[in-house]
């Protein structure tokens, strides 16, 4: 059988029990959404894992290139001043 | 092990100086503990060792259904009729997180289905022994799960991020497998004397091929170096196969049961058991397509390909149509 034939790729989301957002929790071969989302049933619910699944087709997904590593988040790494322990409060202030 | 004889595309591991320095700079990624994922730069080596592996243990996940399946319909209880099916399920998802994983080196699920049935990819060659009694079952759970465990759980340290992944999802489950299958032990060795006698009988006929999952010995293991230096495979084989036969023979032991071995032994010195070779050459011999089972394996899996064309092709047709159909609309 010829490989054009195969059905798309689709990248798996789940949300577990506990209120967190949606996790990336693998990927699977469907013809379509709705044969994806009985698919993703199948192979990454088996235990109770989840309350619901996104399924989006993988070739939709945009992503950023590894090789942009560098000017994507360096800018970052050296504003410390983004979090709290930057920020000297004395012990007189209190819990803040 | 589920990938035995793995063979390697390079030619040794070559030394940091004479590594081209895209290669050095890989090398220092993968011993600085980082994950490799796969838009990222990596040896042509690499991504083909990995395909072979993981593609590999894939098609062990799934031919690895034959033997099991073989006893669903005559399970003696429906309890355990649920407990087998629900493992032979799980052999299916393992394999399919594993197609995934090999998917991301840019090999397509098709093109592995074919080398597999073409003899060009292999799997494990635990799966060409046939099952022929109910404790059967039992041994394949406590020993083939069991060793595969052994294996799989170092390598969710593995340096490819989606195969660490895969990884860790099918141990989790996996613990679940060796377990069913002692409790069948367990039952078969407090029944009849002729229910003991067939789970000694399944541990006599499943020993030595469990000893020969892990692969040939370390000395004859000549794709290990390179795959070792960039951690596709953490323990060696001869490692692998004594902790999984000092964890067995006290388990043996439990059920009351003889491990098919009159030369092992426990020694003091080393803290670990001395124990016979499997026979290589029978290793070797099914690897190569001649164990009970390899005809009998491989023709089920190439009808199950071809009697499911129909429907593959049915569910693009009917998807295209519904698209199609949706866009008409708007």
């Amino acid at each position: 059988m010829s490989t054009s034939k195969e059905w798309p790729l689709w990248e798996v989301f789940i949300r577990g029990q506990h209120g967190m957002s949606h996790r990336h929790v693998g990927s699977l071969h469907a013809a379509d959404a709705d044969h994806a989302i009985k698919n993703a049933r199948d192979v990454y619910t088996r235990r109770n894992e989840g309350v619901s699944i996104w399924v989006v087709e993988a070739a939709r997904i945009t992503a950023s290139s590894p090789s942009d590593k560098g000017p994507m988040y360096d800018p970052a790494r050296d504003k410390v001043y983004r979090h709290p322990t930057f920020y000297d409060i004395p012990d007189d202030v209190g819990k803040m | 092990m589920y990938a035995q004889m793995v063979k390697s595309t390079g030619k040794g591991v070559l030394a940091r100086e004479d590594m081209s320095p895209e290669d050095r700079a890989f090398q220092d990624r993968i011993d600085a503990g980082e994950k490799i994922e796969p838009k990222d730069q990596m040896p042509e080596g690499y991504r083909k060792n990995l395909i072979r592996q993981i593609g590999q243990h894939a098609h062990s996940e799934i031919v690895g259904q034959l033997p099991e399946g073989n006893w669903i319909t005559r399970a003696p209880t429906l309890e355990r009729k649920a407990n087998l099916l629900a493992k032979v399920q799980d052999e299916a998802g393992h394999g399919l997180y594993l197609y995934c994983a090999a998917e991301t080196l840019g090999v397509s699920r098709d093109e592995l289905f074919e080398m597999l049935h073409a003899g060009t990819m292999k799997y494990s060659s635990i799966f060409n022994y046939p099952t022929l009694t109910w404790a059967d079952m039992g041994a394949v759970g406590w020993l083939v799960d069991g060793a595969a465990i052994m294996n799989q759980v170092p390598l969710q340290r593995t340096s490819y991020g989606p195969y660490a992944r895969a990884m860790v999802r099918i141990c989790k489950e996996e613990s679940f497998h060796q377990r069913q299958g002692f409790h069948i032990m367990m039952a078969m060795v407090n029944g009849t004397p002729d229910q003991k006698r067939m789970a000694q009988d399944a541990l006599n006929r499943f020993w030595y091929p469990s000893l020969m999952m892990f692969g040939p010995s370390d000395k004859d293991s000549v794709h290990s170096a390179q795959s070792m230096a960039w951690k596709i495979k953490i323990n060696t084989n001869d490692e692998l196969r004594q902790k999984f036969v000092d964890e067995t023979v006290p388990q043996a032991e439990y059920l009351g049961l003889t491990i098919p071995d009159d030369d092992l032994r426990w020694n003091e010195n080393t803290g670990h058991y001395e124990f016979t070779e499997p026979d290589w050459s029978e290793f070797h011999d099914v690897l190569a397509g001649n164990g009970p089972c390899n005809v009998d394996r491989l023709n089920a899996r190439k009808k199950a390909w071809a009697d499911g064309a129909w429907v593959r092709e049915a569910m693009v047709a009917h998807a295209e149509k519904k698209a199609a159909r949706k866009l008409a609309a708007e």
